[in-house]
């Protein structure tokens, strides 16, 4: 495997292994502190994100490497027309391992095919974004001590939200998995995110748009940001965005040991009030990730 | 014509009546010096009604773009007036730069040189989905 650009790339047991060397990680940070030393990651970010450059680039700092990129499409050589296959080869030549966001789906694909280095998918457009579904795994394999037998729900924006996508392709390669999707009619959950799972025999899938009706049944609660950069119109933006909102009074019937989960950044979807319940684990997540990008790194770089 | 008037060429038969044209024209046929032959309609005991094109001359044809465009088609390769070769083209596993990905967030709608690239991901139902998007690929 030389990149990561899609998580359907990975097999489960290099997922499985990859949960296992992030939590090792965790547990034994000093072990790792100079497997990376003398190798440089470049993070060539076309569209800002702050929390997954910097998760990269602490992962990489954690690991003894190096780091170097721009965090703009205008501060790099796209503002200049230049291409993602000309950037990357050019990057190939500085850098071991790349990691790209970019607004427009498959850039990092189409960076892969010319790169000579190792180039990880840091999010492509409302496409894919396989290291933040990596960092979910772990969360949930962390805080649940499995991947199978769950019942999930995914709420808010299921149409556009990248991460509920790639959720739901990960999570529907372990057994008994029941997926109850819970969002207004305009954001549900598009076909083709379905009929992946569709044919697996042991899953369930459920719709609805009442999110405190099934809340007592779930085992992990996903909560997404409704975001305004994936819409067409700032009306349909302005009127889905509060549809869905988690308070501690929604929670009170729900099961002791839930997980709340978020991407994060979140905007009002989940309220401050419930940050301090020990059922919220969006902040576990963000260090998960980090944990599981260092795994990553490591894996892409072949450091043992 | 009939296909013993072809002495060295190819009868592309069973094609889905009504689509010899695009085969046609996805194969640039009219670009060719030799002789084509259109056949609309022909009665075909498989099909009810099929077209067929015959080419009197053997090009160097694109299977992969065939298969794609009608996966049930035969073609038959004449040489010295005999049947020296039947295939069946069948889906082919990618095809490359014969459609463009319709998706407006698709990085090859600002990357135009990227080969346009699909793969097969439901052989039952035919369906192509963009290497770099995934999104359907529509005829």
């Amino acid at each position: 495997m030389k990149d990561l650009i899609d998580i359907s790339e990975l097999t489960t047991s290099e997922i499985d292994q990859l949960i296992e060397t992030s939590c090792d990680i965790m547990q034994n940070p000093a072990k790792y502190s100079e497997k990376c030393r003398g190798k440089k990651l470049a993070t060539l970010f076309f569209e800002p994100s702050t929390r997954t450059r910097l998760s990269f680039e602490a992962a990489m700092y954690e690991l003894g490497g190096a780091v170097l990129g721009f965090s703009a499409a205008d501060s790099s050589s796209a503002a200049k027309g230049e291409s993602v296959s000309d950037t990357v080869k050019t990057v190939s030549c500085y850098a071991d391992i790349i990691a790209m966001r970019h607004p427009k789906e498959g850039a990092p694909r189409a960076a892969a095919m010319a790169a000579s280095v190792p180039i990880i998918n840091a999010g492509d457009g409302g496409h894919n974004h396989p290291t933040q579904t990596l960092a979910d795994l772990c969360t949930i394999k962390k805080e649940k001590g499995r991947l199978d037998a769950l019942t999930i729900g995914c709420c808010g924006d299921l149409k556009f939200g990248r991460t509920v996508h790639s959720l739901v392709e990960a999570m529907s390669r372990y057994e008994n998995i029941r997926f109850i999707m819970i969002s207004p009619e305009e954001l549900r959950l598009p076909e083709f995110v379905k009929s992946n799972i569709a044919h697996h025999a042991s899953h369930e899938i459920e719709e609805t748009e009442d999110l405190q009706q099934v809340l007592p049944e779930l085992d992990v609660l996903y909560m997404t940001r409704v975001q305004k950069e994936r819409f067409f119109n700032e009306a349909d933006y302005i009127r889905l965005k509060d549809s869905y909102i988690l308070t501690p009074a929604k929670l009170t019937n729900a099961k002791a040991d839930l997980a709340i989960m978020h991407p994060l950044p979140r905007v009002n979807e989940i309220s401050v009030a419930v940050d301090n319940d020990p059922r919220a684990c969006y902040f576990k997540q963000v260090l998960n990730g980090k944990f599981m990008r260092m795994a990553l790194i490591m894996k892409l770089l072949e450091v043992e | 014509m009939i296909i013993g008037s072809i002495k060295d060429g190819i009868v592309i038969d069973h094609i889905p009546a009504g689509r010899a044209m695009e085969l046609y024209k996805y194969l640039n046929l009219e670009h060719a010096d030799c002789e084509v032959a259109i056949i609309k309609n022909a009665q075909s005991k498989k099909l009810g009604r099929k077209d067929v094109l015959k080419i009197n001359e053997i090009l160097d044809i694109n299977y992969e773009l065939l298969g794609y465009i009608a996966p049930d088609i035969t073609v038959n390769i004449i040489r010295d007036g005999q049947k020296a070769q039947k295939l069946h083209p069948g889906l082919p596993e990618t095809i490359t730069d014969m459609i463009k990905c319709k998706n407006p967030r698709c990085i090859t709608t600002t990357e135009q040189e990227l080969p346009q690239i699909f793969k097969l991901t439901d052989k039952e139902n035919g369906v192509y989905r963009c290497l770099y998007c995934d999104t359907i690929a529509s005829r």
